[in-house]
């Protein structure tokens, strides 16, 4: 029998959106052709395999595990932002019912190493050693100081009411404007002052470029501090066996060889003798990447119990411990000439990031980036750009979803806009004339980030097409004569995704650049796939599926994802960045490859034919031109494994291989984007009303359309809480004001806005797979374009905003109804 | 301090009696007497509704609600719902439009959602957006849950759902 629909394009591929977003290329390029001989599922919309369990409850997160003799941890925090540690005591504590130990961080100390937090590539930054429970000092509200152990969470809490820490408050530094004043106490004075880290950039000729350019705009910046709140608590379960040496930790977190690394390196144990396991996992954002003290508490109170412990961070806990991050004030200016064309941008970033550099990542990343992708959509030549980034007795900042690219891309676009209505041109028509052209890649930007290829002018085409601007646009102008302040803002984007080793490597921290994946032909013919690159929802788990069913050859039903298991899987990064998609894509994709070629190798041996004549279509070895079925794999795995005694003596078929892939042609592989909002503002009450969303994103090959449509509808959500929610709000004592879920506020269903998403493909060049990250490029270009609509909206008021969280009070203020 | 009340009660249509402590709130007695973690911990404050459960057919916070006064009640957790059948259409549109990422509101998010299919047959989109705002997703932007809840009002109701219109 012959299976005609076995042609490489027989069959259309179904489920597939693809064709519903009409897709671009790059320049002299034709439309995206297929990456394997039967390609019937990657570029289409299937659904993950995980999803089943988790839309019935029957996932498995951290705190549904329990283990065998498996005790509880509740810290007690430090309540103050700076306090010396007089005293503590615990007697009380240690009487009451269940509790198996109180321990501080001394009794810590003796079983864990501290770490300083930095990186070798950002010069001259430096932090104080951090313990994992607090010795001497706190340093913010919401540290660590004391554990409680006990039977159960219950027995630990109600124990934990019983401590008593003596402490003497010491002076906060709480505002990031004064930490570096002469006046200002040191947090560690060993340091000799409150700079973490200091970056300038100057390139071409700033003063001159500005004193001849024809309009000059400035505005000041204000971003406020926020956090994930993952609605899944930071958890995790230490299992100590002390017979064998080993630890084992469940852990809700997106870089479980990272945390293998660390655990080794601060209990100096062998590499070999950690496992940490990741099941599934409550949403992470960036949040869930990070080594946090009560990490390494957690494991050393396994180990001086001799048995498991879990701690599960309780919302009020999560909100002072939880990375913050975002908290950044810009002064800025943009030089633009009357004919639209941008001459160049000026920056004075200020951010603050904790007491303490946050480990192993460090907290200056966010600002080192918002240095090099301010104007990174843009072709002019001048940029100058300072930054301090100090510290401060509040909560650690580090690198949450989008890393500094929502502060560059606000601070960017509000100046374009400025600076648009400054000279009368038309937001996008100033877009359009300043992009850096889709035939000019590769190219570096002013800021010297290098750009491999990107289509600014595709997606300013198709937005202006999806929103039917001039429509849109008409409408405003036609409300505005009735009373009605609707605004249109848009934000163009870059996103740094696919990292190399630039990253973290080079600059000494030992977190993969390089992910693998094993595959292996299961004797039934099924495909089983291990790989480091985890799974946190965003279908990680799905595109793998996707990517290695057409590589090999085989129905996508068959094939398994294991992921989450230092144990198992090959070593690698884990997710961030934007990594997932193309760098562990890209490592699917080459060991699907191989694995294909060793079936065929196995296949001639069984069928005495040479390798050349022969091909593998939906499960079955073919021949290569007649497409003619010859030997289902279920049959050559069975003869592999079962029958070896047929095979020629000098020939093992090896039907288990790994690849990997690391991203060396560049640092990063920049994404680009473009978002517009369109808002009403009621200037009777400040309120703003989002009314839709438009998104164009090209994220390279699009593996699965669903999947990133999702991952940029919930970064812009993620986005919008920060430009107009979101803010953690401290006293001037540095006391968090609203660290609980009702008084944060998140964005809710009713208050978010239909979005629309589409995309244009532009394949990177630095891998077959071609596929860019998609995770950040959302919440990158969210808050510029919710801020330019409501700006663009308050504009014939005469009124502007330019501090997020955007809210009633400063809509109000800006109207100058309130003081 | 560790007084116990004994309860009676059905979960999941398995009637069970228990000794419980006042304090207990009913999340944590699905979770930790029955193993049915399914629903979960989200806030601890009422505000999430990833510890959304059935009371006698009315959905609860199970963080708000003590377990002493789920006596005599009927429970329904996700487990039971989706043993039962009751919105396997809901949980296969959440599938087909990727309304869950993460999937930890989701056991929330389907127990609110069956309400509201349940009481509100003719909801609007904008109606289904305001009922389903107590309950919190980091993940999605909400617009697939709108989506897939829209869907499967307008397949029960034998309409043809309007997608991504306000």
């Amino acid at each position: 029998m012959r299976i005609d629909d076995l042609a490489p394009s027989a069959e259309p591929r179904s489920g597939t959106e693809i064709e519903e977003h009409p897709t671009r290329v790059a320049p002299g390029h034709q439309p995206l052709p297929p990456l394997t001989d039967d390609p019937r599922y990657i570029g289409a919309s299937v659904d993950r395999p995980s999803v089943r369990k988790l839309v019935q409850g029957q996932g498995t997160y951290t705190d549904d595990i329990e283990l065998p003799r498996m005790a509880h941890v509740v810290f007690w925090r430090s309540q103050v932002a700076h306090c010396r540690i007089l005293g503590i005591r615990a007697d009380a504590a240690r009487a009451m019912p269940g509790v198996i130990l109180v321990a501080d961080g001394d009794d810590i100390a003796r079983v864990c190493k501290p770490w300083v937090a930095t990186l070798a590539h950002l010069a001259g930054m430096k932090s104080a050693p951090q313990y994992p429970l607090a010795r001497e000092r706190a340093c913010w509200q919401g540290e660590p100081v004391v554990a409680v152990v006990a039977e159960t969470r219950e027995q630990a809490e109600d124990a934990l009411q019983w401590i008593e820490v003596d402490f003497e408050r010491l002076p906060p530094v709480v505002e990031i404007e004064t930490a570096l004043d002469p006046a200002t106490p040191l947090i560690h004075p060993e340091l000799g002052d409150n700079l973490c880290f200091t970056r300038s950039l100057d390139v071409g000729a700033v003063d001159q470029a500005f004193a001849e350019a024809d309009e000059v705009v400035h505005a000041s910046f204000e971003f406020g501090r926020h956090t994930g709140v993952t609605l899944e608590p930071r958890s995790q379960i230490a299992d100590w066996n002390a017979a064998e040496q080993r630890l084992t930790v469940y852990h809700s977190f997106q870089a479980p060889h990272m945390m293998q690394d660390l655990y080794a390196r601060q209990f100096e144990l062998p590499e070999s003798s950690v496992r940490v396991i990741c099941k599934d996992v409550g949403g992470s954002f960036g949040i869930k990447v990070h080594a946090y003290p009560d990490d390494f508490a957690t494991v050393a109170l396994s180990m001086l119990c001799r048995r498991p412990v879990k701690f599960v961070a309780d919302r009020l806990e999560s909100f002072t411990s939880d990375i913050h991050a975002r908290h950044h004030r810009v002064n800025a200016s943009i030089a633009v000439n009357h004919d639209g064309e941008i001459v160049g941008f000026q920056i004075d970033d200020l951010t603050g990031i904790g007491p303490y550099s946050m480990f192993p990542r460090t907290s200056a990343i966010e600002g080192n980036q918002v240095v090099n992708l301010v104007g990174g959509p843009y072709k002019h030549k001048h940029y100058r750009a300072h930054l301090n980034v100090v510290f401060q007795n509040k909560t650690p900042t580090c690198q949450y979803r989008g890393v500094g690219h929502p502060i560059a891309c606000a601070v960017t676009e509000g100046l374009v806009d400025l600076a648009a209505r400054r000279i009368a041109m038309d937001p996008l028509e100033i877009r359009r004339r300043n992009v850096i052209p889709d035939d000019a890649y590769p190219t570096t930007g002013a800021s010297g980030i290098k750009l491999e290829v990107l289509s600014h002018q595709a997606c300013l085409d198709k937005i202006e097409q999806l929103m039917e601007y001039p429509a849109l646009r008409a409408e405003c102008e036609q409300l505005r004569a009735q009373g009605i302040y609707r605004g249109i803002g848009f934000a163009t984007l870059i996103e740094l995704t696919n990292p190399s080793a630039a990253f973290y490597g080079v600059g000494g921290a030992r977190i993969a650049s390089q992910d693998g994946a094993t595959l292996r032909l299961d004797p039934s013919g099924a495909v089983t796939l291990l790989i480091g690159v985890g799974e946190q929802g965003q279908g990680n788990d799905g595109i793998f599926r996707q990517i290695a069913a057409d590589a090999v050859g085989v129905d996508l039903e068959l094939v398994r994802v294991i992921t989450g298991d230092t144990d198992i899987t090959p070593y690698g990064g884990g997710t961030w960045a934007s990594r997932g998609a193309g760098i562990g894509g890209e490592a699917v994709l080459l060991a699907g490859q191989a694995l294909r070629a060793n079936i065929l190798k196995v296949g001639a041996v069984i069928l005495k034919r040479s390798v050349e004549t022969l091909a593998v279509r939906r499960g079955q070895v073919v021949d290569v031109h007649s497409l003619e079925p010859l030997l289902a794999l279920a049959e050559l795995g069975r003869v592999a494994y079962f029958r070896s005694d047929t095979l020629p003596s000098d020939f093992t078929p090896e039907l288990m291989v790994t690849r990997h892939y690391a991203q060396r042609d560049y640092p990063f592989i920049f994404t680009n984007g473009v978002q517009a909002s369109y808002v009403e503002v009621d200037p009777q009450t400040g309120f703003v009303k989002l009314l839709k969303h438009w998104a164009v994103e090209d994220c390279g090959r699009v593996i699965n359309p669903r999947l990133v449509d999702e991952q940029i509808r919930g970064a812009i959500v993620q986005g919008i809480g920060g430009a107009l929610l979101e803010e953690c709000l401290y006293d001037e004592e540095g006391l968090m004001q609203n660290a609980n879920m009702a008084d944060y506020l998140v964005p809710m269903c009713a208050e978010m806005p239909d979005i629309e998403v589409a995309h244009v493909q532009t394949p990177t060049r630095s891998s077959q797979l071609g596929a860019k990250g998609a995770g950040e490029a959302g919440t990158a270009g969210a808050p510029a374009a919710v801020m330019n609509a409501i700006n663009d909206a308050l504009a014939p008021l005469d009124a502007q905003v330019w501090s997020q969280p955007i809210t009633p009070q400063k809509i109000l203020r800006a109207l100058g109804t309130v003081v | 301090m560790t007084q116990h009340h004994s309860i009676d009660l059905t979960i999941n249509g398995q009637r069970t009696q228990k000794h419980v402590q006042p304090r207990t709130h009913l999340v944590d007695f699905v979770r930790n007497e029955f193993d049915l973690k399914g629903s979960h911990l989200g806030c601890e404050q009422g505000v999430c509704g990833a510890c959304t459960i059935e009371v006698n057919g009315k959905i609860v916070r199970g963080c708000l609600t003590l377990a002493v006064q789920a006596d005599g009640c009927h429970v329904r957790t996700i487990e039971g719902l989706s043993a039962d059948g009751d919105v396997r259409d809901l949980q296969d549109a959440f599938i087909r439009h990727a309304a869950l990422q993460c999937g930890f509101c989701t056991p929330g998010m389907v127990m609110a959602a069956k309400e509201l299919l349940e009481t509100k047959p003719d909801a609007t989109r904008a109606e289904v957006r305001e009922w389903m705002s107590g309950n919190y997703c980091r993940c999605t932007g909400y617009h697939a849950i709108v989506d897939a809840i829209c869907e499967t009002l307008a397949q029960r109701a034998g309409r043809t759902p309007v997608e991504g219109k306000v």
